[in-house]
């Protein structure tokens, strides 16, 4: 594949300013002696969760549920990752033997 | 600034492991996506965090606008908005560093800034500083050595991307082991389908972020009632 250098370059500085301007927020707004915002507190409390659930429908969006494999090799995966990370809270752990189980299915089971 | 990265060097061998893997997991997709060492390391450097430099490979990969881009970067990295409420008193004296050590406030580094203190005669500017560019260093290296083995090994890489949907699934478990109300969690879900319903798969991200944000501000009563009881510690800032 060929990267389009300009575009990946100016996507990578937007992604870094964003990022960059987002932890220097609280520096420049929320100074000593000023007060949070209530709804700020309340968006940056409850935001990181529904995001994160999205994100995950977001990494499955290309799922033909009416098509085989009909979805099962990504639902062995997720079961496999929870079930891991429930069982041992290793993150390396839950990703990687996930990541192997679902490789396997998608390689050499649901082929 | 020996004696203070020696001293900081302990206390940073969670996040190195933790960094060092993910950091590979990231160099190693980002390398079968078509992008060599030199992309790799300029993100883990100029961008700088976990979950986002993930999602940027599907973002690179599709062509997303710079807009969408940056509303994405927004929202995935929102929380870090909170972590700098912490150190508005602890990084004020520390001059030249102070914008080295805003721009490399990482989840794990917030964590690790928050819960140490410099030994007996080290200095703890040096100190704090040693943790969050030895966690830096820790993502370069990991993202260097992920990006190389990428590039050597041949192996059929079908379904490698699934690293980056089991990385959401355990934060996922993370965060709905330590909220008390999951309304959020059914609020993310329900907004997203909705959006994938309405807009389809490749226009998912922007509905869905404006419907929840939306959504979390119709509801703020019921969602923090159930919260704040028990949960009081979540919204202290002292660290």
């Amino acid at each position: 594949m060929n990267v389009n250098s300009r575009y990946t370059l100016i996507a990578i500085l937007v992604m870094g300013i964003v990022t960059f301007g987002i932890r220097l927020t609280p520096f420049i707004l929320f100074g000593k002696n000023k007060t949070t915002p209530q709804y700020v507190v309340y968006i940056g409390n409850y935001l990181p969760p529904a995001v994160m659930a999205m994100l995950i429908i977001y990494c499955l969006r290309n799922i033909n549920l009416y098509a085989f494999p009909f979805g099962i090799p990504e639902a062995i995966g997720i079961i496999i990752v929870a079930v891991l990370h429930i069982w041992k809270r290793n993150n390396l752990i839950s990703i990687i033997g996930g990541t192997i189980v679902y490789m396997i299915g998608v390689q050499l089971i649901f082929v | 600034m020996k004696r203070a990265i020696k001293a900081a060097f302990p206390i940073t061998i969670p996040v190195m492991l933790g960094y060092i893997s993910v950091g590979m997991a990231f160099g190693l997709l980002f390398e079968k996506s078509g992008y060599n060492l030199l992309w790799a390391i300029l993100m883990s450097i100029v961008v700088y965090a976990g979950s986002m430099q993930f999602i940027a490979i599907n973002l690179l990969t599709g062509g997303a606008g710079f807009i969408e881009i940056a509303l994405m970067t927004l929202f995935v990295n929102i929380r870090h908005l909170f972590y700098g409420l912490s150190f508005i008193d602890k990084f004020k004296d520390m001059g030249k560093k102070k914008t080295y050590m805003i721009y490399s406030l990482t989840d794990e580094t917030y964590s690790l800034l928050c819960s140490s203190k410099a030994p007996e005669g080290i200095n703890n500017n040096l100190f704090l500083f040693s943790i969050s560019f030895l966690n830096q260093m820790y993502w370069v290296i990991g993202t260097i050595i992920g990006s190389v083995a990428g590039s050597l090994i041949k192996f059929n890489t079908k379904g490698i991307d699934f690293a980056m949907t089991a990385l959401f699934v355990v934060i996922f478990i993370e965060q709905w082991s330590s909220y008390k109300t999951h309304i959020p969690v059914v609020i993310g879900i329900s907004s997203t389908i909705i959006s994938f319903l309405i807009f389809g798969s490749n226009n998912l991200i922007l509905p869905s972020m404006i419907l929840i944000t939306i959504t979390l501000m119709i509801f703020p009563k019921q969602i923090d009632k159930k919260d704040c009881e028990e949960n009081e510690e979540d919204v202290s800032y002292e660290c």
